[in-house]
């Protein structure tokens, strides 16, 4: 009986993902490329054509540098230009390539206002030629954001919302219920030791705190490489701790 | 003598006078033949060139004067004070000297730029109390009537701007009223924008004035396509669109749309212009309308792609133009490398559409996330010379440092600036107990003095 029953839900899981998918078109997912992320996810990734918000979390959401990059790594990851809107102009475009996304590729807006940057916001996720659109906002209300997922969704276009606030108390704006098909958090985590003195990769607590057709759930990882992937940490991994790989760095 | 310099006019020479009798005050004077048919030619090149670098709607205002229409234009050079100092800089440049107002009325503008040297900005609120101290000549009256209302006791504007008219009319004639008027914007003054002969441009005059958005719509893909047209047979592509709207009260509504390659698609220009609708107001009504491509380059057709099956590239010229439009071409760019290792200096902004170099950063070193504008001074424990800090008060919050890796160290561009001779910043990045990585630095490098403070700075936030 429970085998029939369970049957019987995913025939009716289906028909409703027909019905929401109606007139949207089929564009697949970015996988992250670590089986536990992925797994907690529908289909597999990070829906395309979608709008997915980002929000530091503790210091982070005032600073805005991880939630940032985690943005820069999704796109990254994708072919094609990249519009990223921004009221303040305090991005560091090294950090950028570093994770991926080379100077060629990014095409900065620096819209005045909120109204300005939503116009702008939608304006390139309607377009339907870029690799993504990101949005650096500290308001965004269900009208908006459900407008932003209407012109995502037709185009095929992801959009990444980085919500970024002036003072840490405005955060709790957070917690609003949005359009957005996935609502995610990156604060940092102590990083690994490493056997030398200096910094090995930074690694972030990344909590997925909201998913239309999934749980709640969270990760700790090791942040964006050279190209844009996370990647499980070592230790976690079971597997002994790995040489250490990447870039060359200072010596202390 | 119609005209001399500030050296000449403060020897004591003075416009009117005879030039043998300024050659005989002023000994070793520079006389030059008056050519006034050229100083007209001059002045309408002048208004030309203002034409295409603030407004569309730009008139040569003889013998020595500007009048740009900046109604709607002034955003994009940053405002209304930012426009006067770049057009004063510019002309600066080019030796003219110059004096810029702007004002709610022309006529205003005009008494003010030349008889008031302090005010270069007049309030909507303000056109009175910056008119009623000026003489009369300040009016634009032919050059006998000031003379006349003297003689009658009338010595400023203020004296003859609240009288009752008709008594004035009667002594003066209609003309004192109408320079009122226009001074005082009770009545409208018309631009005759200055146009290029060689431009391409369309026009439209209707029988019964229009002015419902949806009909300027209309008209404007019209006016599109006819442009397009003779775009077509010149085989140019335009970079600018005027698109002025004639109100019939005289007044002109402009619209400017910039595009960043040369386009002559009709579907696009007239997405472009409608965008800009919500601006037009079209008053009483719009009975003639021109489309002007004011700055139109080559344009030829090419393949899209080189081979069949290649991957053709995403175009975003449309939706760099249509944002373009909408927030300032100097708001949209990409950030491309320079080579210097101070961090400041290693972006510079260039054009979105510009092509791709292929350069990037190099990835051996660390660079945050989000740089700081300016540096923000910390307070630090830490061994000189080269150990990174064990603590740091940033904010008021302390934050112990787990992990550090550095120094990092940056020499000044001496070739730059010389300040920067002995500079030094010595950059660390640290982790706190959090795992919140900062990147921290110590400007100079802990010995020598002439280095630098010694002071520790933070400069950005990792991700």
């Amino acid at each position: 009986m429970p085998a029939a029953r369970s049957a019987h839900f995913e025939d009716l899981r289906a028909k409703v993902r027909a019905l929401e998918q109606a007139d949207r078109r089929a564009v697949g997912v970015l996988p992250f490329e670590v089986a536990r992320l992925d797994a907690a996810l529908p289909g597999g990734g990070l829906a395309l054509g979608a709008l997915h918000e980002v929000a530091g979390g503790g210091d982070d959401a005032v600073g805005g540098a991880a939630a940032a990059l985690f943005a820069a790594g999704i796109v990254a990851r994708l072919p094609g230009p990249v519009l990223w809107c921004i009221t303040r102009p305090d991005l560091f475009a090294p950090a950028l390539s570093h994770a991926g996304l080379g100077p060629d590729r990014v095409i900065y807006v620096e819209a005045g206002d909120e109204k300005a940057l939503m116009a702008c916001f939608e304006e390139g996720l309607r377009h339907g030629g870029l690799a993504g659109v990101v949005c650096e906002t500290s308001r965004l209300t269900m009208t908006a954001s459900r407008r932003l997922q209407l012109a995502a969704e037709a185009s095929g276009v992801i959009g990444l919302a980085v919500r970024r606030w002036r003072r840490a108390a405005e955060a709790a704006d957070f917690g609003q219920p949005t359009a957005a098909a996935t609502r995610w958090r990156v604060s940092a985590e102590p990083s690994a030791p490493l056997p030398v003195p200096g910094i090995g990769r930074a690694r972030w607590r990344i909590e997925l705190m909201r998913c239309r057709g999934a749980d709640a759930a969270d990760f700790i990882l090791d942040a964006c490489d050279e190209t844009g992937r996370l990647a499980l940490p070592a230790e976690l991994a079971r597997r002994s701790v790995a040489p250490p790989v990447g870039r060359r760095r200072a010596a202390a | 003598m119609t005209a001399c310099n500030a050296a000449a006019a403060g020897s004591g020479a003075r416009v009117g006078m005879a030039a043998t009798q300024a050659q005989a005050l002023i000994p070793g004077l520079d006389v030059r033949d008056a050519d006034p048919h050229g100083d007209a030619e001059a002045l309408d090149r002048l208004a030309l060139w203002a034409m295409h670098r603030y407004a569309p709607v730009c008139q040569a205002d003889p013998p020595d004067g500007l009048a740009i229409d900046v109604t709607g234009a002034a955003h994009l050079q940053g405002g209304e004070p930012a426009l006067l100092r770049d057009l004063a800089a510019r002309l600066q440049g080019v030796g003219v000297t110059s004096r810029g107002v702007v004002g709610p009325t022309l006529g205003a503008a005009h008494a003010v730029a030349r008889f008031r040297a302090d005010q270069s900005l007049i309030a909507d609120d303000g056109v009175d109390a910056a008119l009623s101290p000026l003489p009369l000549e300040a009016l634009r009256l032919p050059a006998d009537l000031p003379v006349g209302l003297r003689r009658m006791g009338f010595e400023r504007i203020g004296d003859v701007a609240h009288r009752p008219r008709a008594p004035l009319q009667l002594r003066f004639g209609a003309e004192l009223g109408r320079r009122l008027d226009q001074a005082y914007g009770r009545s409208g003054e018309p631009l005759i924008p200055v146009e290029a002969p060689e431009t391409p441009r369309v026009e439209r005059v209707f029988a019964e004035p229009i002015g419902a958005p949806e009909t300027l719509a209309r008209y404007a893909g019209a006016l599109a396509e006819a442009l397009c047209g003779q775009l077509e047979t010149r085989g140019l592509g335009a970079r600018r669109l005027d698109w002025l709207c004639y109100r019939v009260d005289n007044r002109i509504e402009a619209v400017r749309v910039g595009l960043a390659q040369p386009v002559r698609d009709v579907r696009r220009l007239t997405r472009l212009l409608t965008d800009k609708i919500e601006t037009i107001a079209p008053g009483f009504g719009i009975d003639r309308m021109t489309l002007a491509a004011s700055a139109a380059e080559p344009l030829n057709w090419r393949p899209a792609a080189a081979r069949l099956g290649a991957e053709v590239a995403p175009d975003v010229s449309m939706l760099v133009d249509t944002l373009a439009n909408r927030i300032g071409a100097d708001r949209l760019y990409r950030l491309s490398p320079v080579e210097s290792d101070v961090p400041e200096r290693s972006t510079r902004k260039v054009a979105p559409l510009s092509a791709p170099t292929g350069v990037s950063w190099t990835p051996d070193w660390p660079r945050p996330t989000r740089l700081f504008r300016k540096p923000e001074p910390i307070e630090t424990i830490a061994l000189l010379p080269d150990n990174p800090p064990t603590h740091f008060t940033w904010r008021g919050v302390r934050r112990r440092i787990r992990r550090a890796d550095g120094p990092e160290r940056i020499f000044g561009e001496w070739g730059r600036r010389d300040a920067e001779m002995r500079a030094v910043r010595d950059y660390f990045q640290v982790e706190d107990d959090a795992g919140e990585r900062f990147w921290l630095f110590r400007a100079g490098d802990g010995e020598d003095a002439t280095t630098g403070s010694q002071a520790w700075f933070i400069h950005g936030r990792f991700g």
